[in-house]
């Protein structure tokens, strides 16, 4: 599985809801199915993705929150797992995209190319529910099911380490980030 | 109970409420160990208790864009191992930060392990162009946690308190 295949199988169900992704590919390729105001790019500070979306979480817990995040992230903030099990958001879908390098700084291979299991690492820390997926469709059921689930969890798609040919888009940082916050303020306040 | 000021942690928490803080990340030290319980029992305080303090840039953010004001309670140490976020996550986002900042290892200080941090602290805030001023009298804090807050928003900037031994500590 892409993980640009991965994302495409879901965009549809990310409208209306809040996500949140790491750099790099992952913000490449999200924007490149079409960028939406409720979407916010941490183009750095890795391994905060996950906290950003917990702190969105736990202060507006009527919005369903989506975390995009990558094995080179999780592993520089493996103690967020633990943060994210304590408070155990219902409304926090955390996904990690895991090609098992850094591929955006050259494809050095990770400790998930040796065997670490980020999967068994949230389960471990508490995360209630978990999954690990292998091909589009297992990834578009456990999507679905963590939807219908409401309750944290933690779904580790193994993906190709194929990437974009190249990082930076037309959508400047603060633009992004404003854009954002204006997002948030009217979400779910209007209706 | 070490001899932490209650009074001067009631002082502060209070300041924050006022302040419309309903949020905080905090890691325990033994200067914040009141304030950490004032968070934890108060029902209408969101306590965030973190791995590391870094996790709590983030976490803010998330709450500031969300509409949620909030405050970060660390260690000088927790700055130190903050400072990569509060770059590359506050700074580049234009996110306003109000970190409260026990000043361990100055003058007065008994533990050996903690007299290295107090040093480079202010060097280290100086570096970043964080805005930041001492707390060491009960009649300066509520209304310089108020100024802070006020200059975090104003300027979507990260800025900071040092929490004094003269303050935390009972005489």
């Amino acid at each position: 599985m892409t993980r640009v295949d991965a994302l495409r199988a879901i965009y549809d169900q990310l409208a209306q809801r809040v996500v949140v992704t790491i750099m790099g590919a992952v913000a490449a390729e999200l924007q490149s199915l079409g960028h939406r105001p409720s979407f916010f790019y941490l183009q750095h500070a890795m391994g905060l993705a996950s906290s950003m979306g917990l702190g969105i979480a736990l202060s507006r817990p009527e919005l369903s929150v989506i975390v995009l995040d990558g094995d080179g992230s999780v592993l520089m903030n493996l103690g967020g797992l633990t943060t994210l099990a304590r408070y155990r958001p219902k409304n926090l879908l955390h996904i990690v995209f895991d090609n098992e390098s850094l591929l955006s700084v050259g494809g050095f291979p990770t400790a998930t190319s040796t065997g670490s299991d980020i999967a068994g690492i949230a389960r471990a820390a508490g995360v209630p529910r978990t999954a690990a997926v292998h091909s589009v469709d297992e990834f578009s059921r456990a999507f679905d099911e963590a939807l219908a689930a409401r309750e944290l969890t933690t779904v580790v798609a193994k993906v190709e380490a194929v990437g974009p040919s190249g990082y930076v888009t037309d959508l400047a940082l603060l633009e992004n980030r404003f854009q954002f916050q204006r997002y948030l303020k009217g979400a779910g306040r209007s209706a | 109970m070490p001899p932490v000021s209650t009074s001067s942690s009631r002082l502060i928490y209070d300041a924050l409420k006022a302040c419309g803080v309903r949020l905080i990340s905090a890691l325990p030290e033994t200067w914040l160990v009141h304030l950490i319980r004032m968070a934890d029992e108060d029902p209408e305080m969101t306590l965030v208790r973190l791995a590391k303090e870094e996790e709590g840039v983030g976490i803010s953010a998330g709450a500031h864009l969300a509409g949620v004001k909030s405050a970060m309670l660390m260690q000088n140490h927790g700055f130190l191992a903050a400072v990569n976020g509060i770059v590359s996550c506050a700074q580049l986002y234009r996110i306003p930060l109000l970190m409260l900042i026990s000043h361990r290892g100055s003058f007065g200080e008994r533990d050996p392990w903690q007299t290295e941090g107090g040093g480079v602290t202010e060097d280290l805030l100086h570096a970043l162009r964080i805005a930041y001023q001492h707390l060491d009298d009960p009649l300066h804090v509520a209304h310089r946690i108020a100024e802070a807050q006020t200059l975090a928003y104003s300027s979507n900037k990260p800025v900071a308190l040092l929490l004094c031994r003269d303050l935390m500590w009972e005489p």
